[in-house]
């Protein structure tokens, strides 16, 4: 801990952390609240005053002391835990008081000041005199002074970092408020950094791994590494262990002391530095781990060096935050509770990690893995455990591939996020357990909290998109009991939002609506054929190795074939893994796996025939509405008939059920066209539409020319004759084009299509700072009897349908593709995968808002 | 939409009288859906047919009737009702032949009072149960029936729709009033929230022929919606009202009453069509909770009498038991469904801290009525918790409990994310005993069944004791468990007992 001093004269300027505990200590009236509303903010100060009015309705109701300290407590415990500076303003001129918000601070892993007002009681009980609403008198104003007298001398003992005394009135009037920046906080250093593992004495592998990254290496006159410097300017980090074991310590130390100093580099402290800090300063250290070959290779380069190099080593810093909190580094890792934190626990974890306390069998501390847990926004970069391949669990990565055990010392490029490494040139140091082969993956087991209750979702094209709690209780019902494996079901369609409703006689829906709706929006659209089968997701890997090593898929099929709710489409993997397969020898054939340079992609496709998977709907809601109308309708016309025949007058209800009859047969004839037998994959059509995602590449905002061309590549790469292409048209708003369009979804619907989708061929993101629908569905007039009913098109009906309310359908649309953007983004990138996760899970969620589901 | 009763009884127009209809008019009766008619297709003195036709408007029906009614059927856009006999043909029925239901006929009381030659034809109706159900409910009636299935327009199949015919010598406020009461048992649904009232317009318009119905508990339990306490008190009225016996109180077990209270629209349902109606692939991709759709294996109701029945029973008893021998006292029910085991937990003692975990919320709404939590003692109410949660996502809330049971869960999840479900309980919760019951498929045959269904829509599978023992041995070994397993129920030397269970204890 930092020393604790009592500064006895009136110090003029009082520095306190930026993020601390900041008690006041002063008996009644000393004029605190004064004080604090001086030189803080409001909503800093917590006083117990306050907290008593909040619990009484009465300030000086002493009886309401315990429980106005309770809230206290919890204020200051909330603030301290999001990270706040606060101002605790109550006497605390009792230790048990004092002792209570210094261990809270601790808990909370900030530091913890005191200010003392330490003025005459006389002037204080004068003051508490002349105030209406305190009414007690001087004596407890004296007593109150005892404490503080008391108190006074153990004050430093007592766990803060720093005691500022401001003695007398005069003191605390001049009395000014600066903060101090936590040792930790380079926040302002953006890098670009080359982040470094552990060295552990070996500096001639430092030295090649530098001067592979660019670095100029400076020597002295003996030729000794004493500095570098990148002529990009880039920043090195080291993540701590720069000592023992290896060959050359001193060495290592004299070209990183050099770095650091000049300014080229950070060092986090490892717990080899604090053992060798130890040691050096004679205290009682056991000598193992290869702290002996350190000690004696210091020992031979001199008292100056040694002593340079202690002091150097006393002063790193457990860890740091870069880049505006978005990069930690920390020898052994930190979770996120602790960024920017000190206290013990801190230090502790950072120089050892997570421990129990036991040992393993080789007599390590057993260590717990913190990152699989992580779920913090910042990356995390760390060292100490050696590892033969580093490996990104959670946004967290550890750079210790055992250099000194004859592995390698590995490079991290940030923000690039290469690894760069050199082999250690032989084994210097034997290990005591063998490196771990690989380490212990992420466990794909998610966390309810991750998921659960109202969440706010920052996402790129939307801002934030809020989930609420009812419609995450929906969705984790079906992604627990329908839903793929979660590491399948890395995206999710999102809804499509259909056109304004056309006032043609006869229609809905009609193109002239979306031509309309993005001429202010875009100047060329592609008009899509809407195949008319079930949206599915197809994840395909080029390899089952792909399957395993990028998408941890070691079981079931390689890769995914799902449905918009993230059901797997087949019951059987054989089919899944089956379909895949010749997805991927077209990519083969077609060259489109080295084109694209990746070895997996996310496909957005149709399948068919909609019985496929429909089966079951098709019969219970369709057939079976038309058996009982195609049943029904004729015998009520024989009975019209029959009634008009004795002269009752049944003309109209006659004319309308004939009108129905003929409705019913239309719609029994719309479901049949896209219903054919299937058995396994034969009769099974896949027509995808976009390559959503690429190794390293959301591909959601190329062009729609590019992603149908090569689709069009691949239908015809495909000799099974399974994958489809998908008919467009190209329309430039505004001209001729928009009735050849309309011709042609004429022609389209009148041959059985299901419709169209328009489409801006270019995403273009946001449009004067709006996000624009990144489609909309222009529905065939007789396709629409099975959504609206055989006879929608019944002049009334149509009419009332027309009055539809399409806000709520558009605004999903919107956020549904922003949280899907988003999930291709982090997909591309490799992010980890509970934050995949909360993005499809998120459109899960909002598929169950209720939003007609005609639309 | 549409029903004719035409009668041969001289003269026939008579029937106009006891309809109270004029066979020379065309007559039109606003309705909440739209508008029924009354008319006459023939009507001399050998034979007079009346017809009541439904003209049903969809957009009116669904805003009458939409969400919060009993049928979840309605709440699709696309439904058969414009078209089917349905309740919505029941309900118009009952009123525009309000006075001929009753029997009165002050112009010819005689031919009120007796049995005519009738003649009802309906050409859609929609029904559960196939043509054998309406023989089973018209024929004990006196009706000769007949009734064939309408076949699926473009499929190889039969629809759940049937053309009846029914031929007889009956009352024609006796044939009313038992097509009032039946359509909507055929159909197994009601336009309607069936309230308590619905007992008295049973009891009015059933009384006299229903009491001694063979199939009485069948008409009453669905006519009621399958709210189990109206179903206790119909059938006690009944049994009044005809020579009751205790053996009309036990309502015979025919089908599966498990799981949600049918009257209350499953939020299942309305989440397939949320995802539906413009991708209706994904709706039947199936969210749609097979609790609660009926649509199950005949496999599943034959073994549905295990929910309610014995076995049930034996395996709630054998799993308290193993908590018992765990000196577990506080237990958390992973998957507690409705509530059956929490509700003994709670009535021991033993138990101070009982959490009930399911995944879906609406079992949990259903857990705190069956358990009536609002009236519940405030001192067993604190010892209970409900959580909504994944046996599947990690859990901070699963960790604390001396035992955690899985009964009859592990067979609904995926294959695949046993293991994510594996690390939830064993590795994160751990909890020092963990006890899983699961169906032995083995047994199946003794249910009849053949090889390949399983007893529920749902289970995604079922194991033999080989690989049941497998799967919990494997898990003892990965986290630290001793494992013990015994069989729940009849004990059969060939093919084990119908249960599993494996009592994992923390080594």
């Amino acid at each position: 801990m930092p020393e604790t001093t009592v500064s006895a004269t009136a110090a003029t300027e009082i520095s306190v952390p930026e993020l601390s505990l900041v008690v006041l200590i002063g008996v009644s009236g000393s004029g605190k609240s004064t004080f604090a509303a001086r030189h803080f903010k409001p909503t800093q100060v917590i006083s117990s005053d306050y907290c008593r009015g909040l619990v009484a309705d009465d300030e000086t109701d002493q009886t309401a002391t315990p429980d106005a300290f309770a809230l206290l407590n919890h204020i200051v415990g909330v603030r301290l835990r999001r990270g706040l500076l606060t101002v605790v303003d109550a006497t605390n001129v009792q230790r048990h008081a004092r002792a209570e918000l210094v261990k809270l601070a601790k808990d909370h892993h900030v530091l913890v000041d005191a200010i003392v007002l330490d003025v005459d009681p006389k002037l204080a009980a004068a003051r508490n005199e002349a105030r209406a609403d305190r009414d007690f008198g001087e004596a407890v104003v004296r007593r109150q002074h005892r404490d503080l007298k008391r108190s006074l001398k153990g004050l430093g003992k007592e766990g803060f970092r720093r005691v500022h005394r401001l003695s007398g009135l005069e003191a605390v009037e001049s009395a000014a408020i600066a903060y101090e920046k936590a040792w930790n906080d380079r926040t302002d250093e953006t890098g670009p950094f080359d982040l470094i593992g552990d060295v552990h004495g070996c500096r001639s592998e430092l030295e090649t791994l530098l001067a592979k990254l660019g670095w100029e290496i400076e020597r002295d006159a003996g030729g000794r590494a004493v500095g570098a410097a990148h002529p990009e300017g880039r920043k090195a980090v080291f993540v701590g262990d720069l000592v023992d074991r290896g060959p050359d310590t001193p060495g290592v130390l004299r070209l990183v002391m050099g770095m650091v100093e000049a300014g080229n580099a950070l060092s986090v402290c490892g717990n080899h530095e604090q053992k060798l800090v130890r040691a050096l300063r004679g205290k009682k250290v056991k000598v193992a781990h290869g702290l002996a070959e350190s000690l004696a290779q210091l020992e031979i380069a001199g008292a100056e060096f040694r002593d340079h190099a202690e002091s150097f080593m006393d002063g790193l810093v457990s860890h740091y935050r870069l880049d505006g909190g978005r990069l930690v580094v920390a020898h052994a890792g930190l979770k996120e509770e602790f960024h920017g934190r000190a206290s013990g626990k801190v230090r502790s974890f950072a120089l050892y990690g997570d421990t129990t306390g036991e040992t393993d069998e080789y007599g390590l501390p057993v260590r717990l893995p913190w990152a699989r847990d992580y779920r913090g926004r910042a990356t995390v970069v760390y060292g100490h455990t050696p590892t033969a391949e580093p490996e990104w669990v959670n946004n967290t990565i550890c750079l210790d591939t055992g250099c000194c055990f004859g592995g390698r010392l590995t490079a991290l490029r940030y923000p690039e996020r290469e690894l760069i490494s050199v082999d250690a040139e032989r084994e210097w140091y034997e290990p005591v357990r063998p490196l771990d082969a690989a380490p212990e993956r992420e466990p794909t087991t998610l966390d309810f909290d991750d998921v659960a209750g109202d969440r706010h979702l920052k996402t790129d094209l939307h801002g934030t998109v809020k989930v609420r709690a009812e419609n995450a209780a929906a969705a984790l019902e079906v992604m627990s009991r329908f839903a793929d494996d979660p590491r399948r079901v890395l995206y999710l369609p999102p809804t499509m939002a259909p056109v304004d409703a056309s006032a043609l006689d006869g229609f809905l829906e009609h193109p002239v609506q979306a031509f309309d709706h993005y001429r202010e929006r875009t100047r060329q659209v592609v008009c899509q054929e809407k195949h008319m089968g079930s949206r599915a997701v197809a994840l395909v890997c080029r390899d089952p190795e792909t399957a395993r090593g990028r998408f941890d898929l070691d079981a079931g099929p390689a890769g995914a074939v799902l449905t918009r709710t993230g059901r797997a489409f087949f019951e059987e993997d054989a089919l899944t893994d089956e379909l895949l397969a010749r997805i991927a020898r077209a990519a083969e054939a077609s060259g489109l796996w080295d084109h694209l340079g990746t070895d997996w992609m996310m496909l957005d496709c149709e399948l068919l025939p909609w019985s496929a998977k429909a089966r079951e709907l098709v019969e219970d809601q369709f057939a079976s509405v038309a058996a009982a109308g195609i049943a029904a309708l004729p015998a009520a016309r024989e009975v019209l008939d029959a009634a008009a025949a004795r002269g009752l007058d049944v003309a109209d209800l006659a004319s309308r059920t004939e009108e129905r009859q003929a409705n019913i047969e239309a719609f029994a004839e719309v479901y049949q066209r896209y219903c054919w037998p299937t058995d396994g994959l034969e009769g099974v059509r896949l027509a995808p539409f976009q390559i959503l995602a690429t190794e390293g590449k959301n591909r959601a905002d190329h062009r729609h020319d590019w992603h149908l061309g090569l689709i069009d590549a691949l239908a015809d790469a495909d000799g099974t004759g399974t994958l489809l292409k998908t008919a467009r048209k190209f329309v430039a708003l505004g001209t001729d084009d928009e009735r050849a369009a309309t011709d042609w979804w004429t022609e389209l619907c009148e041959a059985g299509g299901e419709g169209m989708v328009v489409k801006p061929v270019m995403e273009t993101r946001r449009a004067g700072g709006r996000q624009v629908q990144p489609g909309l569905k222009v529905r065939g007039r007789e396709y629409l009897r099975i959504i609206y009913g055989a006879d929608y098109t019944e002049p009334e009906q149509l009419q009332r349908l027309r009055q539809r309310h399409l806000g709520h359908k558009r605004s999903q649309a919107l956020r549904e593709h922003a949280l899907g953007v988003e999930a291709l983004d982090l997909l591309a990138s490799g992010a980890p995968l509970w934050r995949i996760h909360q993005m499809v899970f998120a459109i899960l969620a909002l598929e169950s808002e209720p939003v007609d589901p005609r639309l | 939409m549409l029903l004719t009763i035409a009668t041969t009884a001289r003269p026939a127009t008579d029937l106009g009288r006891l309809l109270h209809k004029h066979p020379d008019n065309v007559q039109r009766f606003d309705q909440s859906f739209g508008a029924a008619w009354v008319l006459y297709p023939e009507a001399t003195e050998e034979r007079c047919t009346a017809a009541l036709m439904l003209e049903v408007d969809p957009v009116r029906l669904s805003r009458a009737f939409g969400r919060g009614s009993g049928d979840a059927s309605l709440q699709q856009y696309v439904n058969d009702r414009p078209y089917a006999a349905s309740s919505l043909l029941s309900v118009a029925l009952g009123k525009v032949f309000s006075t001929a239901r009753t029997g009165r006929c002050d112009a010819r009381p005689e031919l009120a009072a007796a049995a005519m030659p009738l003649e009802i034809a309906l050409p859609s109706v929609p029904c559960k149960g196939g043509p054998e159900l309406v023989e089973e409910l018209f024929a004990p009636l006196g009706w000769a029936v007949e009734a064939e299935p309408v076949p699926l327009p473009g499929f190889d199949a039969d629809s759940r729709h049937l053309r009846i015919r029914l031929r007889g010598d009956a009352r024609l406020a006796d044939a009313l009033n038992q097509l009032y009461v039946l359509l909507p048992v055929l159909d197994d649904a009601k336009h309607y929230w069936v309230d308590i009232g619905e007992i008295d317009k049973l009891i009015r318009s059933g009384g006299e022929w229903l009491a001694s119905h063979p199939k009485r508990g069948l008409i009453t339990r669905r006519y009621l919606a399958h709210r189990k306490s109206f179903e206790r008190a119909a059938i006690t009225r009944l049994a009044e009202l005809g020579d009751g016996t205790e053996d009309s109180l036990q309502t015979p077990i025919e089908e599966e009453a498990e799981g949600v209270e049918a009257g209350a629209a499953s939020p299942a349902v309305e989440a397939a069509e949320t995802t539906g109606a413009d991708h209706p692939a994904s709706a039947a991709a199936g969210i749609a909770d097979p609790a609660a759709d009926g649509r199950k294996t005949a496999a599943a109701e034959t073994a549905g009498t295990e929910r309610s029945g014995p076995l049930h029973r034996k395996r709630i008893a054998a799993v308290l038991e193993a908590l018992h021998e765990a000196e577990a006292s506080s237990v958390i029910d992973l998957g507690c469904g409705s509530g059956k085991l929490l509700s003994k937990l709670l009535k021991d003692r033993r138990f101070s801290r009982v959490t009930g975990v399911d995944v879906s919320s609406r079992a949990l709404d259903l857990v705190e009525r069956r358990l009536r939590l609002d009236r519940m003692p405030e001192r067993r109410a604190e010892r209970l918790n409900l959580l909504q949660g994944s046996v599947v996502y990690r859990d901070r809330r699963f960790a604390g409990f001396d035992a955690a049971v899985l009964m009859e869960v592990v067979e609904h999840i995926d294959p695949g994310r046993l293991p994510a479900m594996e690390r939830v309980v064993f590795a994160a919760a751990r909890p020092r005993t963990v006890v899983v019951t699961t169906p032995n498929v083995e047994y199946n045959v003794r249910y009849g069944m053949d090889e390949h269904r399983l007893r529920h829509a749902d289970h995604r599978f079922e194991w033999d004791r080989a690989r049941f023992t497998a799967w919990a041995s494997e898990v003892a070994a990965r986290h630290g468990y001793r494992l013990r397993i015994t069989g729940i129920g009849d004990d059969d030397p060939e093919v084990g007992a119908p249960t599993q269970m494996g009592v994992f204890d923390r080594a």
